[in-house]
Protein backbone atom coordinates (compact mmCIF):
# COMPACT_ATOMS: atom_id res chain seq x y z
CA UNK A 1 0.00 0.00 0.00
CA UNK A 2 1.41 3.38 -0.95
CA UNK A 3 2.03 6.25 1.41
CA UNK A 4 -0.90 8.14 -0.03
CA UNK A 5 -3.29 5.33 0.62
CA UNK A 6 -1.85 4.93 4.09
CA UNK A 7 -2.42 8.59 4.77
CA UNK A 8 -6.02 8.55 3.58
CA UNK A 9 -6.66 5.43 5.62
CA UNK A 10 -5.21 6.80 8.84
CA UNK A 11 -7.13 10.05 8.47
CA UNK A 12 -10.41 8.22 7.97
CA UNK A 13 -9.73 5.97 10.93
CA UNK A 14 -8.82 8.87 13.19
CA UNK A 15 -11.80 11.07 12.32
CA UNK A 16 -14.41 8.47 11.56
CA UNK A 17 -17.22 9.71 13.83
CA UNK A 18 -16.93 13.28 12.56
CA UNK A 19 -16.73 12.07 8.97
CA UNK A 20 -19.88 10.02 9.40
CA UNK A 21 -21.76 12.85 11.06
CA UNK A 22 -20.82 15.36 8.36
CA UNK A 23 -21.80 12.94 5.62
CA UNK A 24 -25.17 12.15 7.14
CA UNK A 25 -26.06 15.79 7.62
CA UNK A 26 -25.04 16.44 4.03
CA UNK A 27 -27.30 13.64 2.85
CA UNK A 28 -30.19 14.95 4.93
CA UNK A 29 -29.67 18.45 3.54
CA UNK A 30 -29.67 17.11 0.00
CA UNK A 31 -32.89 15.17 0.40
CA UNK A 32 -34.65 18.09 2.04
CA UNK A 33 -33.61 20.48 -0.69
CA UNK A 34 -35.74 19.04 -3.39
CA UNK A 35 -34.68 15.55 -4.39
CA UNK A 36 -37.93 14.38 -2.85
CA UNK A 37 -38.94 12.80 0.43
CA UNK A 38 -36.41 10.25 1.50
CA UNK A 39 -38.14 8.08 4.00
CA UNK A 40 -35.21 5.82 4.58
CA UNK A 41 -34.26 4.80 8.07
CA UNK A 42 -31.48 2.57 6.88
CA UNK A 43 -29.26 5.39 5.65
CA UNK A 44 -27.30 6.00 8.89
CA UNK A 45 -26.55 2.31 9.23
CA UNK A 46 -25.65 1.99 5.58
CA UNK A 47 -23.37 5.02 5.81
CA UNK A 48 -21.55 3.58 8.79
CA UNK A 49 -21.03 0.27 7.02
CA UNK A 50 -19.89 2.10 3.90
CA UNK A 51 -17.08 3.80 5.79
CA UNK A 52 -16.09 0.53 7.42
CA UNK A 53 -15.96 -1.27 4.09
CA UNK A 54 -14.11 1.64 2.52
CA UNK A 55 -11.43 1.36 5.18
CA UNK A 56 -11.26 -2.36 4.67
CA UNK A 57 -10.89 -2.02 0.92
CA UNK A 58 -8.25 0.68 1.19
CA UNK A 59 -6.38 -1.32 3.81
CA UNK A 60 -6.10 -4.21 1.41
CA UNK A 61 -4.12 -1.97 -0.88
CA UNK A 62 -6.44 -2.40 -3.82
CA UNK A 63 -7.25 1.15 -4.88
CA UNK A 64 -7.68 0.78 -8.60
CA UNK A 65 -10.08 -2.05 -9.16
CA UNK A 66 -13.21 -2.57 -7.09
CA UNK A 67 -14.15 -5.78 -8.88
CA UNK A 68 -11.58 -7.73 -6.87
CA UNK A 69 -12.47 -10.02 -3.99
CA UNK A 70 -11.23 -7.53 -1.38
CA UNK A 71 -14.08 -5.24 -2.31
CA UNK A 72 -16.74 -7.94 -2.34
CA UNK A 73 -18.37 -6.93 0.97
CA UNK A 74 -18.51 -3.30 -0.20
CA UNK A 75 -20.13 -4.37 -3.48
CA UNK A 76 -22.71 -6.37 -1.55
CA UNK A 77 -23.46 -3.35 0.60
CA UNK A 78 -23.90 -1.11 -2.44
CA UNK A 79 -26.13 -3.74 -4.07
CA UNK A 80 -28.35 -3.65 -0.99
CA UNK A 81 -28.39 0.14 -0.95
CA UNK A 82 -29.37 0.45 -4.59
CA UNK A 83 -31.86 -2.43 -4.57
CA UNK A 84 -33.51 -0.82 -1.56
CA UNK A 85 -33.85 2.51 -3.30
CA UNK A 86 -34.80 1.07 -6.68
CA UNK A 87 -37.68 -0.83 -5.13
CA UNK A 88 -38.87 2.33 -3.43
CA UNK A 89 -38.92 4.13 -6.73
CA UNK A 90 -36.18 6.56 -5.76
CA UNK A 91 -34.39 8.08 -8.74
CA UNK A 92 -31.03 6.71 -9.94
CA UNK A 93 -29.41 10.09 -9.39
CA UNK A 94 -30.47 10.20 -5.79
CA UNK A 95 -29.30 6.64 -5.29
CA UNK A 96 -25.85 7.40 -6.64
CA UNK A 97 -25.76 10.54 -4.54
CA UNK A 98 -25.43 8.25 -1.55
CA UNK A 99 -21.87 7.51 -2.70
CA UNK A 100 -20.92 10.74 -4.43
CA UNK A 101 -21.97 12.88 -1.51
CA UNK A 102 -19.23 11.22 0.52
CA UNK A 103 -16.69 13.24 -1.43
CA UNK A 104 -17.53 16.51 0.25
CA UNK A 105 -16.86 15.50 3.87
CA UNK A 106 -13.86 13.40 2.83
CA UNK A 107 -12.19 16.16 0.84
CA UNK A 108 -12.97 18.60 3.65
CA UNK A 109 -11.24 16.21 6.04
CA UNK A 110 -8.20 15.95 3.78
CA UNK A 111 -8.04 19.69 3.26
CA UNK A 112 -8.15 20.41 7.00
CA UNK A 113 -5.37 17.93 7.72
CA UNK A 114 -3.06 18.86 4.85
CA UNK A 115 -3.04 22.64 4.95
CA UNK A 116 0.37 23.28 3.50
CA UNK A 117 1.02 20.84 0.71
CA UNK A 118 -1.25 21.69 -2.22
CA UNK A 119 0.49 19.15 -4.43
CA UNK A 120 -0.01 16.29 -1.99
CA UNK A 121 -3.59 17.35 -1.32
CA UNK A 122 -4.35 17.38 -5.04
CA UNK A 123 -2.90 13.93 -5.49
CA UNK A 124 -4.84 12.48 -2.55
CA UNK A 125 -8.08 14.03 -3.73
CA UNK A 126 -7.49 12.58 -7.18
CA UNK A 127 -6.90 9.07 -5.76
CA UNK A 128 -10.00 9.32 -3.61
CA UNK A 129 -12.09 10.64 -6.49
CA UNK A 130 -11.14 7.74 -8.74
CA UNK A 131 -12.11 5.26 -6.09
CA UNK A 132 -15.39 6.90 -5.16
CA UNK A 133 -16.35 7.35 -8.81
CA UNK A 134 -15.96 3.61 -9.36
CA UNK A 135 -18.12 2.90 -6.34
CA UNK A 136 -20.74 5.44 -7.44
CA UNK A 137 -20.95 4.03 -10.95
CA UNK A 138 -21.22 0.52 -9.58
CA UNK A 139 -24.16 1.67 -7.50
CA UNK A 140 -25.89 3.03 -10.58
CA UNK A 141 -25.36 -0.23 -12.45
CA UNK A 142 -26.88 -2.21 -9.60
CA UNK A 143 -29.80 0.16 -9.55
CA UNK A 144 -30.43 -0.34 -13.24
CA UNK A 145 -30.28 -4.09 -12.90
CA UNK A 146 -32.85 -4.01 -10.12
CA UNK A 147 -35.18 -1.76 -12.09
CA UNK A 148 -34.90 -4.05 -15.09
CA UNK A 149 -35.78 -7.06 -12.96
CA UNK A 150 -38.76 -5.21 -11.52
CA UNK A 151 -39.99 -4.15 -14.93
CA UNK A 152 -39.52 -7.66 -16.22
CA UNK A 153 -41.66 -9.05 -13.43
CA UNK A 154 -44.36 -6.46 -14.01
CA UNK A 155 -44.38 -7.18 -17.72
CA UNK A 156 -44.78 -10.87 -17.05
CA UNK A 157 -47.72 -10.26 -14.72
CA UNK A 158 -49.34 -7.91 -17.21
CA UNK A 159 -48.89 -10.47 -19.91
CA UNK A 160 -50.49 -13.20 -17.90
CA UNK A 161 -53.42 -10.96 -16.98
CA UNK A 162 -54.05 -9.75 -20.52
CA UNK A 163 -53.97 -13.05 -22.34
CA UNK A 164 -55.91 -15.62 -20.44
CA UNK A 165 -56.63 -18.97 -22.02
CA UNK A 166 -60.17 -19.98 -21.11
CA UNK A 167 -61.87 -23.32 -21.25
CA UNK A 168 -65.19 -22.96 -23.06
CA UNK A 169 -66.22 -26.57 -22.65
CA UNK A 170 -64.73 -30.01 -22.19
CA UNK A 171 -61.90 -30.24 -24.63
CA UNK A 172 -62.43 -26.76 -26.09
CA UNK A 173 -60.15 -23.85 -25.25
CA UNK A 174 -60.41 -20.23 -26.33
CA UNK A 175 -57.61 -17.69 -26.60
CA UNK A 176 -59.05 -14.19 -27.03
CA UNK A 177 -56.18 -12.02 -28.19
CA UNK A 178 -56.51 -8.36 -27.37
CA UNK A 179 -54.48 -5.38 -28.42
CA UNK A 180 -51.50 -5.12 -30.69
CA UNK A 181 -49.30 -8.14 -30.82
CA UNK A 182 -45.56 -7.77 -30.90
CA UNK A 183 -43.28 -10.67 -31.63
CA UNK A 184 -42.23 -11.32 -28.05
CA UNK A 185 -45.73 -11.18 -26.64
CA UNK A 186 -47.15 -13.39 -29.36
CA UNK A 187 -44.51 -16.02 -28.68
CA UNK A 188 -45.22 -16.10 -24.97
CA UNK A 189 -48.96 -16.22 -25.52
CA UNK A 190 -48.68 -19.02 -28.03
CA UNK A 191 -46.45 -21.07 -25.77
CA UNK A 192 -48.90 -20.76 -22.90
CA UNK A 193 -51.73 -21.86 -25.20
CA UNK A 194 -49.83 -25.00 -26.11
CA UNK A 195 -49.09 -25.70 -22.45
CA UNK A 196 -52.78 -25.34 -21.63
CA UNK A 197 -53.67 -27.73 -24.41
CA UNK A 198 -51.52 -30.36 -22.73
CA UNK A 199 -52.75 -29.77 -19.20
CA UNK A 200 -56.43 -29.58 -20.12
CA UNK A 201 -56.35 -32.28 -22.78
CA UNK A 202 -58.20 -29.96 -25.15
CA UNK A 203 -58.63 -31.16 -28.71
CA UNK A 204 -59.59 -27.77 -30.09
CA UNK A 205 -58.32 -24.27 -29.44
CA UNK A 206 -60.25 -21.29 -30.76
CA UNK A 207 -57.92 -18.36 -31.40
CA UNK A 208 -60.00 -15.22 -31.52
CA UNK A 209 -58.49 -12.07 -32.96
CA UNK A 210 -61.51 -9.76 -32.79
CA UNK A 211 -59.57 -7.49 -30.47
CA UNK A 212 -56.47 -7.30 -32.64
CA UNK A 213 -56.34 -4.15 -34.81
CA UNK A 214 -53.58 -5.23 -37.18
CA UNK A 215 -51.76 -8.37 -38.13
CA UNK A 216 -48.35 -8.15 -39.79
CA UNK A 217 -46.28 -10.87 -41.41
CA UNK A 218 -44.37 -11.70 -38.25
CA UNK A 219 -47.48 -12.13 -36.13
CA UNK A 220 -49.17 -14.13 -38.87
CA UNK A 221 -46.13 -16.40 -39.01
CA UNK A 222 -46.29 -16.97 -35.28
CA UNK A 223 -49.97 -17.82 -35.60
CA UNK A 224 -49.24 -20.28 -38.37
CA UNK A 225 -46.38 -21.89 -36.42
CA UNK A 226 -48.51 -22.20 -33.31
CA UNK A 227 -51.30 -23.87 -35.25
CA UNK A 228 -48.79 -26.27 -36.81
CA UNK A 229 -47.34 -27.05 -33.40
CA UNK A 230 -50.79 -27.69 -31.94
CA UNK A 231 -51.53 -30.10 -34.77
CA UNK A 232 -48.24 -31.90 -34.27
CA UNK A 233 -49.24 -32.41 -30.68
CA UNK A 234 -52.60 -33.86 -31.61
CA UNK A 235 -54.94 -30.89 -31.23
CA UNK A 236 -56.37 -28.46 -33.77
CA UNK A 237 -57.16 -24.77 -33.97
CA UNK A 238 -59.97 -22.63 -35.32
CA UNK A 239 -59.43 -18.97 -36.04
CA UNK A 240 -62.23 -16.54 -35.33
CA UNK A 241 -62.97 -12.84 -35.37
CA UNK A 242 -61.06 -11.89 -38.50
CA UNK A 243 -62.15 -8.40 -39.44
CA UNK A 244 -62.39 -7.31 -43.07
CA UNK A 245 -59.21 -5.21 -42.87
CA UNK A 246 -57.22 -8.11 -41.51
CA UNK A 247 -58.62 -10.43 -44.15
CA UNK A 248 -57.39 -7.97 -46.77
CA UNK A 249 -53.96 -7.74 -45.19
CA UNK A 250 -53.64 -11.51 -45.12
CA UNK A 251 -54.50 -11.86 -48.80
CA UNK A 252 -52.26 -8.89 -49.61
CA UNK A 253 -49.28 -10.43 -47.85
CA UNK A 254 -49.94 -13.66 -49.67
CA UNK A 255 -50.18 -15.62 -46.45
CA UNK A 256 -51.49 -19.16 -46.54
CA UNK A 257 -53.35 -19.55 -43.31
CA UNK A 258 -54.33 -23.17 -43.85
CA UNK A 259 -56.73 -23.15 -40.92
CA UNK A 260 -60.49 -22.95 -40.70
CA UNK A 261 -61.55 -19.46 -39.80
CA UNK A 262 -64.96 -18.33 -38.68
CA UNK A 263 -66.33 -14.81 -38.49
CA UNK A 264 -67.32 -14.97 -34.83
CA UNK A 265 -66.31 -16.95 -31.80
CA UNK A 266 -69.88 -18.24 -31.62
CA UNK A 267 -69.51 -19.81 -35.04
CA UNK A 268 -66.16 -21.25 -34.03
CA UNK A 269 -67.69 -22.71 -30.87
CA UNK A 270 -70.50 -24.28 -32.86
CA UNK A 271 -67.95 -25.98 -35.10
CA UNK A 272 -65.81 -27.05 -32.16
CA UNK A 273 -68.79 -28.62 -30.39
CA UNK A 274 -69.67 -30.47 -33.57
CA UNK A 275 -66.12 -31.74 -33.94
CA UNK A 276 -66.02 -32.95 -30.37
CA UNK A 277 -69.29 -34.80 -30.98
CA UNK A 278 -71.47 -32.64 -28.75
CA UNK A 279 -75.04 -31.61 -29.46
CA UNK A 280 -77.01 -28.83 -27.82
CA UNK A 281 -80.79 -29.33 -27.62
CA UNK A 282 -83.59 -27.08 -26.41
CA UNK A 283 -85.48 -28.27 -23.35
CA UNK A 284 -89.17 -29.19 -23.90
CA UNK A 285 -91.60 -26.28 -24.02
CA UNK A 286 -93.38 -25.86 -20.61
CA UNK A 287 -97.03 -27.04 -20.46
CA UNK A 288 -100.00 -24.61 -20.33
CA UNK A 289 -100.51 -25.25 -16.57
CA UNK A 290 -96.91 -24.16 -15.77
CA UNK A 291 -97.15 -20.93 -17.72
CA UNK A 292 -100.40 -20.06 -15.90
CA UNK A 293 -98.71 -20.50 -12.56
CA UNK A 294 -95.70 -18.39 -13.47
CA UNK A 295 -97.95 -15.67 -14.92
CA UNK B 1 -34.97 -58.11 -27.14
CA UNK B 2 -34.17 -54.39 -26.91
CA UNK B 3 -34.26 -52.28 -23.79
CA UNK B 4 -37.56 -50.57 -24.51
CA UNK B 5 -40.56 -52.51 -23.21
CA UNK B 6 -43.53 -53.04 -25.53
CA UNK B 7 -46.89 -53.43 -23.82
CA UNK B 8 -50.01 -54.93 -25.29
CA UNK B 9 -53.40 -53.30 -24.66
CA UNK B 10 -56.14 -55.31 -26.38
CA UNK B 11 -55.06 -55.23 -30.02
CA UNK B 12 -52.70 -52.31 -29.65
CA UNK B 13 -49.02 -52.14 -28.82
CA UNK B 14 -47.80 -49.35 -26.55
CA UNK B 15 -44.20 -48.18 -26.52
CA UNK B 16 -43.04 -45.60 -24.04
CA UNK B 17 -39.75 -43.93 -24.95
CA UNK B 18 -38.11 -42.83 -21.75
CA UNK B 19 -34.44 -42.70 -22.55
CA UNK B 20 -32.15 -40.72 -24.75
CA UNK B 21 -32.07 -42.94 -27.82
CA UNK B 22 -28.97 -43.88 -29.71
CA UNK B 23 -28.71 -45.82 -32.96
CA UNK B 24 -28.60 -49.37 -31.61
CA UNK B 25 -31.63 -48.80 -29.44
CA UNK B 26 -33.60 -47.25 -32.29
CA UNK B 27 -32.81 -50.15 -34.64
CA UNK B 28 -33.66 -52.68 -31.95
CA UNK B 29 -36.99 -50.96 -31.29
CA UNK B 30 -37.97 -50.96 -34.95
CA UNK B 31 -37.10 -54.66 -35.22
CA UNK B 32 -38.93 -55.60 -32.02
CA UNK B 33 -42.04 -53.66 -32.98
CA UNK B 34 -42.28 -55.20 -36.42
CA UNK B 35 -41.98 -58.65 -34.89
CA UNK B 36 -44.59 -57.97 -32.23
CA UNK B 37 -47.11 -56.48 -34.66
CA UNK B 38 -47.11 -59.74 -36.56
CA UNK B 39 -46.85 -61.94 -33.49
CA UNK B 40 -49.69 -60.26 -31.61
CA UNK B 41 -51.72 -59.37 -34.71
CA UNK B 42 -51.77 -55.81 -33.51
CA UNK B 43 -53.98 -53.29 -35.31
CA UNK B 44 -52.49 -50.24 -33.64
CA UNK B 45 -49.10 -49.00 -32.48
CA UNK B 46 -48.92 -46.19 -29.96
CA UNK B 47 -45.62 -44.44 -29.31
CA UNK B 48 -45.58 -42.35 -26.15
CA UNK B 49 -42.96 -39.61 -26.40
CA UNK B 50 -44.10 -37.59 -23.39
CA UNK B 51 -40.74 -38.20 -21.73
CA UNK B 52 -38.74 -36.90 -24.68
CA UNK B 53 -37.35 -33.40 -24.28
CA UNK B 54 -35.76 -33.49 -27.71
CA UNK B 55 -36.96 -34.89 -30.99
CA UNK B 56 -34.42 -34.46 -33.78
CA UNK B 57 -34.49 -35.67 -37.38
CA UNK B 58 -33.04 -39.02 -36.29
CA UNK B 59 -36.00 -39.72 -34.02
CA UNK B 60 -38.27 -38.29 -36.71
CA UNK B 61 -36.88 -40.81 -39.19
CA UNK B 62 -37.42 -43.60 -36.73
CA UNK B 63 -41.05 -42.60 -36.17
CA UNK B 64 -41.67 -42.35 -39.90
CA UNK B 65 -40.07 -45.78 -40.43
CA UNK B 66 -42.21 -47.35 -37.76
CA UNK B 67 -45.33 -45.81 -39.28
CA UNK B 68 -44.39 -47.07 -42.74
CA UNK B 69 -43.70 -50.60 -41.54
CA UNK B 70 -46.90 -50.71 -39.50
CA UNK B 71 -48.94 -49.57 -42.46
CA UNK B 72 -47.58 -52.42 -44.53
CA UNK B 73 -48.63 -54.75 -41.72
CA UNK B 74 -52.11 -53.14 -41.60
CA UNK B 75 -51.59 -51.38 -38.29
CA UNK B 76 -52.19 -47.73 -37.41
CA UNK B 77 -49.43 -45.71 -35.76
CA UNK B 78 -50.19 -42.86 -33.34
CA UNK B 79 -47.59 -40.75 -31.58
CA UNK B 80 -48.78 -39.30 -28.29
CA UNK B 81 -47.59 -36.91 -25.63
CA UNK B 82 -45.47 -34.53 -27.67
CA UNK B 83 -44.31 -31.64 -25.47
CA UNK B 84 -45.07 -28.06 -26.55
CA UNK B 85 -41.38 -27.08 -26.68
CA UNK B 86 -40.69 -30.09 -28.88
CA UNK B 87 -43.63 -29.28 -31.18
CA UNK B 88 -42.49 -25.67 -31.55
CA UNK B 89 -38.95 -26.80 -32.33
CA UNK B 90 -40.07 -29.38 -34.87
CA UNK B 91 -42.15 -26.76 -36.68
CA UNK B 92 -39.14 -24.46 -36.80
CA UNK B 93 -36.90 -27.34 -37.88
CA UNK B 94 -39.33 -28.04 -40.71
CA UNK B 95 -39.70 -31.68 -39.80
CA UNK B 96 -42.91 -33.35 -40.90
CA UNK B 97 -44.04 -36.69 -39.55
CA UNK B 98 -45.47 -38.37 -42.61
CA UNK B 99 -48.01 -41.10 -42.12
CA UNK B 100 -47.88 -40.55 -38.39
CA UNK B 101 -51.01 -39.51 -36.60
CA UNK B 102 -50.74 -37.69 -33.31
CA UNK B 103 -52.88 -37.46 -30.20
CA UNK B 104 -52.47 -35.61 -26.93
CA UNK B 105 -52.23 -38.63 -24.68
CA UNK B 106 -52.58 -42.41 -24.46
CA UNK B 107 -56.34 -42.27 -23.84
CA UNK B 108 -57.05 -40.16 -26.88
CA UNK B 109 -54.58 -42.22 -28.87
CA UNK B 110 -56.47 -45.42 -28.10
CA UNK B 111 -59.74 -43.71 -28.98
CA UNK B 112 -58.26 -42.61 -32.27
CA UNK B 113 -57.00 -46.07 -33.14
CA UNK B 114 -60.36 -47.59 -32.19
CA UNK B 115 -62.13 -45.06 -34.37
CA UNK B 116 -59.94 -45.79 -37.38
CA UNK B 117 -60.19 -49.57 -37.01
CA UNK B 118 -63.97 -49.42 -36.63
CA UNK B 119 -64.30 -47.13 -39.63
CA UNK B 120 -62.12 -49.43 -41.74
CA UNK B 121 -64.17 -52.44 -40.72
CA UNK B 122 -67.39 -50.68 -41.69
CA UNK B 123 -65.76 -49.90 -45.05
CA UNK B 124 -64.82 -53.53 -45.52
CA UNK B 125 -68.35 -54.68 -44.56
CA UNK B 126 -69.86 -52.31 -47.06
CA UNK B 127 -67.60 -53.52 -49.80
CA UNK B 128 -68.24 -57.16 -49.05
CA UNK B 129 -72.00 -56.82 -49.34
CA UNK C 1 -17.71 -10.26 -25.12
CA UNK C 2 -16.52 -12.69 -22.48
CA UNK C 3 -16.20 -16.44 -22.76
CA UNK C 4 -17.37 -17.79 -19.44
CA UNK C 5 -16.91 -21.51 -19.97
CA UNK C 6 -15.11 -23.49 -22.63
CA UNK C 7 -15.32 -27.27 -22.95
CA UNK C 8 -14.45 -29.74 -25.67
CA UNK C 9 -16.05 -33.12 -26.25
CA UNK C 10 -15.38 -35.91 -28.73
CA UNK C 11 -18.11 -36.56 -31.29
CA UNK C 12 -17.35 -39.97 -32.69
CA UNK C 13 -20.07 -42.36 -31.68
CA UNK C 14 -23.79 -42.45 -31.17
CA UNK C 15 -23.20 -42.36 -27.42
CA UNK C 16 -21.15 -39.19 -27.86
CA UNK C 17 -24.16 -37.55 -29.51
CA UNK C 18 -26.16 -38.27 -26.37
CA UNK C 19 -23.39 -36.81 -24.22
CA UNK C 20 -23.20 -33.69 -26.39
CA UNK C 21 -26.94 -33.14 -25.91
CA UNK C 22 -26.58 -33.46 -22.17
CA UNK C 23 -23.63 -31.09 -22.04
CA UNK C 24 -25.38 -28.48 -24.18
CA UNK C 25 -28.48 -28.76 -22.02
CA UNK C 26 -26.44 -28.14 -18.88
CA UNK C 27 -24.89 -24.99 -20.38
CA UNK C 28 -28.19 -23.71 -21.75
CA UNK C 29 -29.86 -24.14 -18.39
CA UNK C 30 -26.98 -22.41 -16.63
CA UNK C 31 -27.23 -19.51 -19.08
CA UNK C 32 -30.87 -19.06 -18.11
CA UNK C 33 -32.40 -20.05 -21.45
CA UNK C 34 -36.18 -20.52 -21.60
CA UNK C 35 -37.42 -24.06 -22.12
CA UNK C 36 -38.13 -23.47 -25.80
CA UNK C 37 -34.73 -21.88 -26.39
CA UNK C 38 -33.05 -24.80 -24.62
CA UNK C 39 -34.92 -27.27 -26.79
CA UNK C 40 -33.93 -25.42 -29.94
CA UNK C 41 -30.19 -25.26 -29.27
CA UNK C 42 -30.03 -28.85 -28.03
CA UNK C 43 -31.92 -30.08 -31.08
CA UNK C 44 -29.63 -28.09 -33.38
CA UNK C 45 -26.61 -29.56 -31.57
CA UNK C 46 -28.03 -33.04 -31.98
CA UNK C 47 -28.49 -32.54 -35.73
CA UNK C 48 -24.96 -31.30 -36.32
CA UNK C 49 -23.45 -33.87 -33.97
CA UNK C 50 -25.09 -36.66 -35.95
CA UNK C 51 -23.77 -35.17 -39.18
CA UNK C 52 -20.30 -35.13 -37.70
CA UNK C 53 -20.55 -38.80 -36.73
CA UNK C 54 -22.37 -40.07 -39.82
CA UNK C 55 -20.75 -38.03 -42.59
CA UNK C 56 -17.68 -36.44 -41.07
CA UNK C 57 -16.03 -39.58 -39.80
CA UNK C 58 -16.17 -38.27 -36.28
CA UNK C 59 -14.77 -35.07 -34.82
CA UNK C 60 -15.00 -32.74 -31.85
CA UNK C 61 -17.28 -30.06 -30.48
CA UNK C 62 -16.33 -26.99 -28.50
CA UNK C 63 -19.01 -25.67 -26.18
CA UNK C 64 -18.66 -22.10 -24.96
CA UNK C 65 -20.94 -19.98 -22.82
CA UNK C 66 -20.67 -16.31 -23.67
CA UNK C 67 -21.61 -13.07 -22.00
CA UNK C 68 -22.10 -9.82 -23.90
CA UNK C 69 -23.17 -7.20 -21.37
CA UNK C 70 -26.45 -8.45 -19.99
CA UNK C 71 -26.96 -11.03 -22.72
CA UNK C 72 -25.79 -14.58 -22.36
CA UNK C 73 -25.30 -17.11 -25.11
CA UNK C 74 -24.11 -20.59 -25.94
CA UNK C 75 -21.79 -21.19 -28.88
CA UNK C 76 -20.97 -24.58 -30.40
CA UNK C 77 -18.19 -25.32 -32.84
CA UNK C 78 -18.27 -28.74 -34.50
CA UNK C 79 -15.20 -29.75 -36.46
CA UNK C 80 -14.27 -32.86 -38.37
CA UNK C 81 -11.61 -33.91 -40.87
CA UNK C 82 -13.96 -35.88 -43.03
CA UNK C 83 -14.58 -35.72 -46.76
CA UNK C 84 -16.12 -32.24 -46.57
CA UNK C 85 -19.20 -30.98 -48.36
CA UNK C 86 -18.88 -30.68 -52.12
CA UNK C 87 -21.77 -28.34 -52.77
CA UNK C 88 -22.43 -26.21 -49.74
CA UNK C 89 -25.31 -24.30 -51.25
CA UNK C 90 -27.10 -27.47 -52.18
CA UNK C 91 -26.52 -28.94 -48.73
CA UNK C 92 -28.13 -25.90 -47.16
CA UNK C 93 -31.39 -26.24 -49.08
CA UNK C 94 -34.36 -27.84 -47.42
CA UNK C 95 -34.99 -31.42 -48.32
CA UNK C 96 -31.49 -32.12 -49.50
CA UNK C 97 -30.07 -35.35 -48.23
CA UNK C 98 -27.03 -37.39 -49.03
CA UNK C 99 -28.14 -40.32 -46.95
CA UNK C 100 -31.58 -41.76 -46.48
CA UNK C 101 -32.46 -39.20 -43.90
CA UNK C 102 -34.84 -36.30 -43.89
CA UNK C 103 -32.01 -34.12 -45.07
CA UNK C 104 -32.69 -31.32 -42.68
CA UNK C 105 -29.44 -31.30 -40.76
CA UNK C 106 -27.89 -28.03 -41.84
CA UNK C 107 -30.77 -25.89 -43.02
CA UNK C 108 -33.00 -27.02 -40.20
CA UNK C 109 -30.38 -26.39 -37.55
CA UNK C 110 -29.79 -22.93 -38.97
CA UNK C 111 -33.38 -21.98 -38.30
CA UNK C 112 -33.05 -22.96 -34.66
CA UNK C 113 -30.17 -20.65 -33.82
CA UNK C 114 -29.29 -16.96 -34.05
CA UNK C 115 -25.82 -17.35 -35.57
CA UNK C 116 -24.78 -20.04 -38.00
CA UNK C 117 -21.66 -20.57 -40.07
CA UNK C 118 -20.37 -23.47 -42.15
CA UNK C 119 -16.90 -23.84 -43.61
CA UNK C 120 -16.27 -26.88 -45.71
CA UNK C 121 -14.57 -28.09 -48.87
CA UNK C 122 -13.95 -31.50 -50.42
CA UNK C 123 -11.06 -33.21 -48.66
CA UNK C 124 -10.79 -30.46 -46.07
CA UNK C 125 -13.27 -31.45 -43.45
CA UNK C 126 -16.14 -29.40 -42.12
CA UNK C 127 -16.53 -26.83 -39.38
CA UNK C 128 -19.97 -25.72 -38.23
CA UNK C 129 -20.43 -22.93 -35.71
CA UNK C 130 -23.80 -22.23 -34.11
CA UNK C 131 -24.78 -19.80 -31.39
CA UNK C 132 -27.99 -19.02 -29.60
CA UNK C 133 -28.49 -15.99 -27.40
CA UNK C 134 -30.93 -15.58 -24.57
Amino acid sequence: MSDHQNLILSLIEKHQPQLLADWLSGLARGSRSGSGPHRDNDTPDQAKRFIEQLQRGVRSGQFDDISTSEWAPMRELLEDVSRNRANQGISPAETATFVFSFKEPLFELLRRNIPNDADLLARLIWQATRLLDQLGLFTIECYQKTREELIGRQQQELLELSTPVVQLWDGILALPLIGTLDSARTQIVMESLLDRIVTSGAEIAIIDITGVPTVDTLVAQHLIKTISAARLMGADCILSGIRPQIAQTIVHLGLELNVISKATMADALRLALHRTRKIIVDRAVPSAKETQWNG
Amino acid sequence: MGEIPILKIRDCLLVSIQVDMHDRLAMALQDDLTQRIVQDRARGVMIDISALEIVDSFIGRMLNNIAAMSRVLDAVTVVVGMRPAVAITLVELGLTLTGVRTALNVDKGLEMIRGIIDRDEREDDRRDR
Amino acid sequence: MIVETDDALPVRTSDDVVRVRQAVRARAVAAGFSLVDQTKIITAASEIARNTVDYGGGGTVRIETLRNGQRRGVRLTFADHGPGIADLKLAMTDGYTSGNGLGLGLSGAKRLVNEFDVTSAPGQGTTVTLARWK
